[in-house]
């Protein structure tokens, strides 16, 4: 049959192999690249490491690997304590969004079916403006003269000015504020679809509201609480922009330690140990989003 | 269903916690006065600033182009794999090809701008292109990610289309380039448009890797309001926020609208 052939035939190949031979050279290859680089001396040049490899009249003579970058992480009291601390904002970023997210994914789960797609709208709307600029705004709210602080002392809560920018306060802000989208939308798409008929049979049964959340809603909708919750954590742990601007001096997160080692102290070689480091403490999380989004695909478990 | 009064307020907070930094943001930038506690009178003297900084301009006009280019590479890139994901079934490598797809959707961006800076410093010792970091490098990192979220978008599009339609056309005796130009591509044509829209918007707002591919003739709109913003909070990047969020408002709902009507009822 005409379809059996082009499925074997050089269009399909081009078809695959275009976006395939991209997603090589341009992902997987760089991110081998800093692999590499991660267990390469450190030397003074351009570019500023060793290579891997070694040769000599044009044949390979050794090898060399090193795990002193790793060594000088992990005996670095400031990237040992950047690493836990990141994870730490991180989850708790996570679990406030999680706190925020799911009364309003279910208030908008629960409206008239006509009401739902403009109040999702509204969900989605400050994701398309610009990410810097919403951070930049809670500067103007959280600054020592700021718009907060003059609030609370007109009000008489205060009489001195707090001091929130550029402390670790302020990140949590600018995380849960940045990310609250990424929860509230898969947990929708879980309520969404969750059958009212169960809650009705709950309430039948004499379970009162609370009770039938616990027992029916929140167990079935756990598939959006695991994907929400993985699309916060993952890039809040690698975040750099929020606490470049909101934090201060206590804030150390991975992702501003990275920046300035790379930049600042152009050592090469530790910025890709600390970008692997970070990958391996992602590489659950990502491993399980990417097996929840398979699932997903193919639901009927096809492939 | 019973309308929860709990559920209802959450919501309510959760909008004014959304929406009311951007508010206060429009606010301020018709605020005469630089302090964002005292009112100076509304006045529109900071857009008259604005559209005489020419480092804002020049970056503006970079970024557009870059994330123009970057967006429609992505589409191209996307359309095919979100074909290759829906139509293709097993093929050798498919599961390396799915890791690569949805890998870029959650790497940390810094790991990202890292991976390519050293990818393109790498490529340029063995064989001198690129010469320096600019627009390409800035535009292949924007189309990586790019490509991983258009394909997303195109996909479920795709796999929600009666296959029926292209089989038809196949047995018709319609070769399969021109089954996807005449059949498949018109019925996906509103996820195409969402797709290139989302990686332009992408490219358009993308700091952290940017940082890493560009170059110091090369400096994007958010790079440029980046630096500007570590000094603290200047009423011209107040009237570029408002610019941003009223564009960005009027295309999406005009978007919303379109979609709306199209639907028969």
């Amino acid at each position: 049959m005409r379809v059996e052939r082009w499925r074997q035939s050089w269009g399909r190949r081009a078809v695959l192999g275009v976006p395939f031979v991209w997603l090589l050279v341009f992902f997987l290859v760089p991110l081998l690249i800093v692999a590499k680089i991660s267990i390469s001396e450190i030397r003074v040049g351009v570019p500023p490491y060793e290579p891997l490899l070694e040769f000599a009249d044009g044949a390979f003579v050794g090898l060399r690997a090193t795990v002193t970058n790793f060594v000088l992480l992990f005996e670095d009291s400031l990237y040992v304590g950047a690493y836990f601390q990141s994870l730490t904002i991180a989850a708790l970023s996570t679990l406030m969004c999680l706190l925020i997210g799911y009364p309003m994914a279910l208030a908008i789960a629960r409206a008239a079916p006509n009401r739902r797609p403009p109040l999702l709208l509204l969900i989605i709307l400050p994701f398309w403006t610009s990410f810097l600029i919403r951070v930049y705004a809670w500067m103007g709210i959280l600054k020592e003269e700021g718009l907060l602080n003059g609030l609370l002392m007109w009000l008489g809560v205060i009489s001195e000015p707090l001091v929130i920018l550029n402390t670790t306060a302020a990140v949590y802000v600018g995380i849960v504020y940045s990310y609250l989208p990424f929860m509230v939308l898969p947990l929708y798409a879980t309520l969404e679809k969750l059958d009212p008929s169960l809650l009705e049979a709950a309430a039948d049964l004499g379970a009162r509201p609370i009770r039938a959340f616990w027992s029916v809603t929140l167990p079935l909708s756990l598939p959006g609480i695991v994907s929400g919750s993985l699309l916060v954590f993952v890039p809040a742990v690698g975040e750099y922009v929020i606490p470049d601007l909101l934090g201060g001096g206590d804030t150390q997160m991975l992702g501003k330690a990275l920046w300035d080692m790379f930049a600042l102290n152009r050592d090469w070689p530790s910025a890709a140990a600390l970008a692997v480091a970070m990958l391996a403490a992602l590489a659950v999380p990502i491993a399980l989003f990417q097996h929840w989004q398979s699932k997903l695909d193919n639901p009927e478990g096809q492939e | 269903m019973r309308r929860s009064v709990f559920l209802m307020s959450c919501l309510s907070f959760g909008y004014a916690f959304l929406y009311l930094p951007i508010a206060l943001l429009v606010v301020w930038s018709f605020n005469g006065s630089r302090m964002v506690n005292v009112w100076g009178g509304f006045s529109t003297k900071w857009y008259g600033e604005l559209t005489r900084n020419e480092a804002f301009l020049n970056a503006a006009w970079l970024s557009l182009k870059i994330a123009a280019t970057s967006a429609s590479a992505s589409l191209v890139l996307g359309t095919l794999a979100a074909v290759v994901l829906v139509r293709f079934g097993k093929f050798r490598g498919r599961l390396l090809f799915n890791g690569l797809i949805a890998a870029p959707l959650v790497m940390p961006e810094i790991i990202l701008g890292l991976a390519m800076l050293l990818l393109f410093v790498a490529l340029e010792q063995l064989t001198g292109w690129p010469d320096g970091r600019g627009f390409s490098t800035i535009a292949i990192t924007h189309t990586t990610v790019g490509m991983a979220y258009a394909t997303v978008v195109i996909r479920s599009r795709l796999a929600q289309m009666d296959e029926s339609l292209e089989e038809a056309a196949l047995d018709l005796g319609a070769r399969p380039l021109k089954v996807f130009l005449v059949i498949t591509l018109p019925v996906i044509s509103p996820a195409l448009a969402a797709a290139w829209l989302l990686a332009f918007t992408l490219s358009l707002d993308d700091i952290v890797a940017t940082q890493f591919v560009s170059g110091p003739g090369a400096t994007t709109l958010p790079i440029e309001v980046y630096s500007s913003v570590r000094l603290g909070v200047s009423p011209q990047i107040n009237a570029l926020g408002t610019i941003i969020v009223a564009v960005v408002a009027v295309i999406i709902l005009a978007a919303w609208r379109l979609s709306l009507s199209k639907k028969p009822n």
